[in-house]
C-alpha cells in the first residue's frame, strides 16, 4: 500500500536489486494466546482503521466471525475448541499475516514489485501492481493472502505499515485490552515472550513456547503458545516452510528451463550454419515449382 | 513462365480446415507463449508489457489457453490416426542422424507425417492437457479450500514442466517448418507440395496418395 522506496530491502519478481538503502531493526507484533480473551477489538479496529467495510459474518456453530479470512479482513480470532490431556481447552488465535522474514509469497509472485519487503521486516502488497494470479495464494504456507473477484488483486494484512512509518502502533495492538498484543522490535518482544513461557511452564504448562518457525525465516509475528508442541491445536502449521512446489519452480526448474530454451535457440542456429536447408533435387520438376514452394 | 505449377505437379497435402486449425492453434499458442514467459521470468516481463499490462495478460492467457487445448484436441481427431509411432517410424528412426545431417538420400522412407511431427504432435496434445488440467487449478486457485493445497503443489510445477516440453517441441518445429524443410511453411499456408518434395519428404505418403 504504501510507498517507502528506500526501505524496500526485497520485491517480487525484479531483475535489479531492491532500492532500500536504510537499516531499521526488526519489528514484531507478540499475540500471547494465553492472555487472548476473544473480544475482537482487534478485528473490529483493523476494519476501522484500513476503512473495510464490515462482512457479513457466518454461523458455523463457533464464536469465530468468519471460517477465513477475507480479502477485505485481515485479522481474525481462531476459536478453537479441543482436548488436551483429556480436558477441555479452549484456544483463541489471533490469525494475520506472519510477515515472514522468507516469505512464500514474494518468493511465488511473478509481477515486478507486487510484493514487498521493508527493512523493518514488514511483508506488504503493493496491489497497483499486482495481477490476480494466485501465485502468493500457492507461496503462502498460513493460508492469508486473499483474492478478491472484484478487483482481482490479492489483500492481507499490513501490520498497519501506513501508522508504523509514522510511528504509531498498528491498530489491533492500540486496541488490545488484556495487553496480549505487543508491538515493538523482535528482539524486544522475543524476550517478552520468553519471560511468559517462563512464567506458563511455571504454572502447569510445561509444552509452553514461542512460535517463530524457522523454515520460513522466523515471522514478524511472535506468538507465545501454552501447548507450543502442538501448534495445529492453534490451526498453526508444525513445522512451515515455501511450499517445495513453488522454490522447486522458481530455482533449479527455473533456470534449467531458461538455460533450455535458450540452448534449443542456439543449437537451432548453429545447425542451419552448419547444415542449412533441405534439398529437394529438381531433376524431374520444372524449375518453377521450387520457387513456388519455398513461397 | 508461369509460377503456378500444373495440378499434376503439385499434390494437396493440408486441407483448409487443417491449415486454419494449424494456425488457430500457433497464433494462440505463441500468445500462450509470450504472456507465459512474462510470468515466468521478470527478464521477459516487457512481454506483458507489450501485450496490454501484467492484467490484462494474466486475465486473457486462460482463455487463450482454452482454445489452444481445443484446436490441439481437433487436430486429434483429424490427425490422430495418422500419429501412431509405427515400424516406418521405427525404420526412420534409425537413420535419424542422416536427416539431421540433410542426407535425406540416406534416409529410411516416411509417411504422411516423420517421427519427429508425430512425437511434436503427442507433446502438443499431451503437453496441452497437462497445461490445461494443472491451469485451471491455477486460473481458480483461490476456489480451492485449504485442505486440499495438495492439488495446487502439484498444478504449479507440472505447469511450468508441460510449459517446457512444448517450448522444446516448439523451437524444433519452427525451425524446422521454416527455415530447413524448405516449402513446409508454404505448404500449411496453401496447402500444397510438389511431387518432388513429396518424394523426397514424405516418399510412402506420396506412393499411398498416387495409388488412389
Amino acid at each position: 500500500m504504501a510507498e517507502k522506496t528506500l526501505e524496500i530491502m526485497r520485491a517480487s519478481a525484479s531483475t535489479a536489486s531492491a532500492p532500500g538503502i536504510r537499516q531499521e531493526a526488526t519489528l514484531s507484533k507478540l499475540i500471547d494466546t494465553t492472555t487472548c480473551i476473544g473480544c475482537k477489538a482487534c478485528e473490529v479496529a483493523c476494519q476501522q482503521w484500513n476503512d473495510l467495510e464490515p462482512e457479513l459474518t457466518v454461523q458455523f456453530g463457533s464464536y469465530q466471525t468468519l471460517p477465513e479470512l477475507q480479502p477485505r479482513f485481515w485479522n481474525l480470532i481462531r476459536f478453537n475448541e479441543t482436548e488436551v490431556n483429556g480436558s477441555l481447552a479452549w484456544l483463541m488465535r489471533k490469525d494475520q499475516c506472519m510477515h515472514c522474514a522468507d516469505p512464500g509469497c514474494l518468493v511465488a509472485c511473478p509481477a515486478p514489485n507486487a510484493v514487498v519487503q521493508y527493512a523493518n521486516g514488514i511483508v506488504d502488497f503493493n496491489q497497483d501492481a499486482c495481477i490476480g494470479c494466485g501465485y502468493c495464494i500457492a507461496g503462502c504456507p498460513f493460508n492469508i493472502p486473499k483474492l478478491n473477484q472484484k478487483t482481482s488483486r490479492v489483500y492481507k494484512c499490513t501490520l498497519c505499515v501506513d501508522r508504523v512509518s509514522v510511528g504509531l502502533e498498528p491498530a489491533c495492538i492500540k486496541a488490545c485490552p488484556t495487553g496480549c498484543l505487543q508491538f515493538g522490535s523482535k528482539a524486544a518482544l522475543l524476550e517478552i515472550g520468553g519471560r511468559r513461557v517462563a512464567q506458563l511452564k511455571a504454572n502447569g504448562f510445561p509444552n509452553a513456547g514461542i512460535y517463530n518457525p524457522p523454515g520460513v525465516g522466523g515471522t514478524g509475528v511472535v506468538t507465545v503458545l501454552a501447548h507450543a508442541d502442538r501448534p495445529e491445536l492453534y490451526r498453526l502449521p508444525k513445522d512451515p516452510s515455501v511450499p517445495a512446489a513453488v522454490t522447486l519452480w522458481k530455482l533449479p526448474i527455473h533456470w534449467l528451463g531458461g538455460i533450455g530454451m535458450v540452448a534449443g535457440v542456439v543449437i537451432a542456429t548453429l545447425h542451419y550454419l552448419r547444415y542449412g536447408p533441405k534439398h529437394v533435387p529438381e531433376d524431374d520438376e520444372p524449375r518453377n515449382d521450387q520457387k513456388v514452394a519455398t513461397g | 513462365m508461369s509460377n503456378i505449377p500444373n495440378s499434376e505437379d503439385t499434390v494437396l497435402r493440408y486441407t483448409l480446415p487443417e491449415r486454419i486449425v494449424h494456425w488457430v492453434s500457433a497464433l494462440f499458442y505463441m500468445y500462450l507463449l509470450a504472456t507465459g514467459l512474462a510470468f515466468y521470468t521478470p527478464n521477459l516481463w516487457w512481454l506483458a508489457v507489450v501485450l496490454g499490462g501484467g492484467s490484462t495478460s494474466r486475465f486473457w492467457h486462460p482463455f487463450a489457453g482454452l482454445v489452444f487445448v481445443s484446436s490441439v484436441i481437433y487436430m486429434w481427431t483429424r490427425w490422430g490416426k495418422d500419429m501412431h509411432i509405427t515400424d516406418v517410424d521405427r525404420r526412420w528412426n534409425k537413420t535419424v542422424m542422416n536427416y539431421i545431417r540433410n542426407e535425406d538420400d540416406r534416409l529410411n522412407p516416411a509417411g504422411r507425417f516423420n517421427t519427429g511431427q508425430k512425437q511434436y504432435f503427442w507433446a502438443m496434445l499431451y503437453g496441452g492437457l497437462a497445461l490445461l488440467a494443472s491451469g485451471l487449478v491455477l486460473w481458480f486457485t483461490d476456489s480451492l479450500p485449504w485442505s486440499l493445497r495438495w492439488v495446487r503443489y502439484i498444478a504449479v510445477p507440472v505447469h511450468v514442466i508441460a510449459f517446457l516440453v512444448t517450448v522444446a517441441g516448439f523451437i524444433v518445429h519452427v525451425y524446422m517448418g521454416t527455415a530447413v524443410v524448405r516449402g513446409g511453411f508454404a505448404s500449411v499456408i496453401r496447402g500444397e507440395v510438389t511431387r518432388s518434395w513429396a518424394r523426397i519428404h514424405h516418399p510412402l505418403w506420396l506412393e499411398e496418395i498416387s495409388k488412389k
